[in-house]
């Protein structure tokens, strides 16, 4: 790789911390990153090759799936592994500069924002929880009307089949009832238990591949020494036809952007109405 | 400011009872979320929207939900239409008891009339 041509990629941004980001924090170069210190800020950066982040090839790269999840694997288990040692806040995805000098300045106008960030999500992890109304199986139908069936029994036949429709319709929305029911107890519950909660829009099977029809999506700010009463509190949610699962401890990423603070400076592109919100505690 | 790791090791993060992240929930934290500050690289994220990509993401589930009245990651959790179109459906079934109620009753007057 020529280093001349490589841009920095910054993960995360963190206060100085002792040692080195922990083993196995490869990152998209499939080397481990480095720091770049600027004051009392340290980013955390790769050297990544221009032919793929650069302005052009990078638009063209986002919009290709298998890139782009590898990409954001390799941003997380950076961020990941640098949350075991030190509170990292993340950058969103593809966050690059030409050079260090690039990084020091993005460290220097970003500093306050940096700080308060830190001093918010210091000592705090990102808990995921998601819930599933599940897909009840298709009603088992003939494939096709006997042929030796009388009128009589054709005519059974057809109300039979209504009658698994209905049964199969009941039953399909009791569950999401059900599923809309807990979700909101659940939610309720753990936004009372976190430091903060943020609300995600569900998720499509095709991409998260988990059966069922999602219908929480949920992250709750949790300090790091709850994180197992929180899980448990979790674990005890449980109900027919209906999934819950917990994903985490992640680093904080839905609640490192929050607040009036990080609003984008007036002129610049405005946060588009992705469906999220969310809400902090005083 | 180093704090304690909460796990032994980064992988571990991931491997939760629930049985793991997928990668939507990858996704939707690191290209959704993590603060948004300028690079040298003009690669505006907002700009863009990832159509492509936001189109998986989203829309089928987002629409499927909606369809079943739950759309309350749009509003407060307790606003949700769902609620709402249960407490009409409620409303509902009461009106239709009153109303055979009532054509009982007049049925039964005009054999008496």
């Amino acid at each position: 790789m020529n280093s001349t041509t490589d841009l920095r990629y910054v993960y995360a941004v963190t206060r100085p911390f002792d040692g080195l980001p922990p083993e196995g924090a490869r990152g998209i170069s499939g080397q481990p990153p480095r720091l770049v210190r600027h004051g009392d800020l340290v980013a955390v950066v790769d050297a990544v090759p221009a032919a793929d982040f650069e302005e052009g090839p990078l638009k063209a790269r986002l919009e290709d799936l298998d890139w782009l999840a590898g990409t954001a694997r390799a941003h997380d288990a950076v961020v990941a592994a640098l949350a075991t040692v030190t509170c990292p806040v993340p950058l969103r995805l593809a966050t690059v500069c030409r050079d260090d000098s690039g990084v020091r300045r993005l460290l220097e106008e970003g500093g306050e924002r940096f700080e308060r960030a830190l001093d918010r999500l210091d000592g705090r992890m990102e808990w995921g929880v998601k819930v599933y109304a599940e897909e009840p199986a298709p009603p088992a139908e003939p494939a096709s009307p006997r042929p030796s069936a009388g009128a009589g029994q054709a005519r059974g036949s057809g109300r039979d089949y209504l009658r698994r429709r209905m049964e199969a319709r009941r039953s399909r929305e009791a569950d999401w009832g059900r599923a809309d029911a807990l979700s909101r107890r659940l939610h309720a519950e753990l936004s009372a238990q976190a430091e903060a909660a943020a609300l995600h829009r569900p998720q499509d099977a095709k991409l998260s591949g988990v059966a069922g029809v999602n219908v929480l999506n949920a992250a709750y700010l949790v300090d790091r020494t709850r994180g197992q009463e929180f899980a448990d509190l979790v674990h005890g949610y449980a109900e027919e036809g209906v999934q819950v699962r917990l994903t985490g401890p992640w680093v904080p990423y839905s609640f490192a952007g929050i607040g009036a603070e990080d609003e984008p400076p007036a002129g610049a592109a405005t946060e588009p109405g992705d469906g999220t919100q969310t809400a902090v505690r005083p | 400011m180093t704090m304690p790791a909460p796990r032994p090791s980064a992988s571990m993060a991931y491997q939760p009872e629930g049985g793991g992240a997928n990668l939507a929930d990858i996704l939707e934290r690191v290209l959704d979320k993590g603060v948004v500050i300028a690079g040298d690289i003009k690669i505006n994220l907002l700009d863009i929207e990832l159509l492509t990509i936001k189109l998986r993401l989203v829309v089928a589930s987002v629409e499927r939900a909606k369809e079943m009245g739950i759309d309350w990651w749009e509003s407060d959790p307790s606003l949700s239409s769902r609620a709402r179109s249960g407490e009409l459906a409620r409303e509902n079934a009461e009106l239709q008891r009153r109303i055979a109620e009532l054509e009982e009753r007049a049925e039964l007057e005009e054999r008496r009339g």
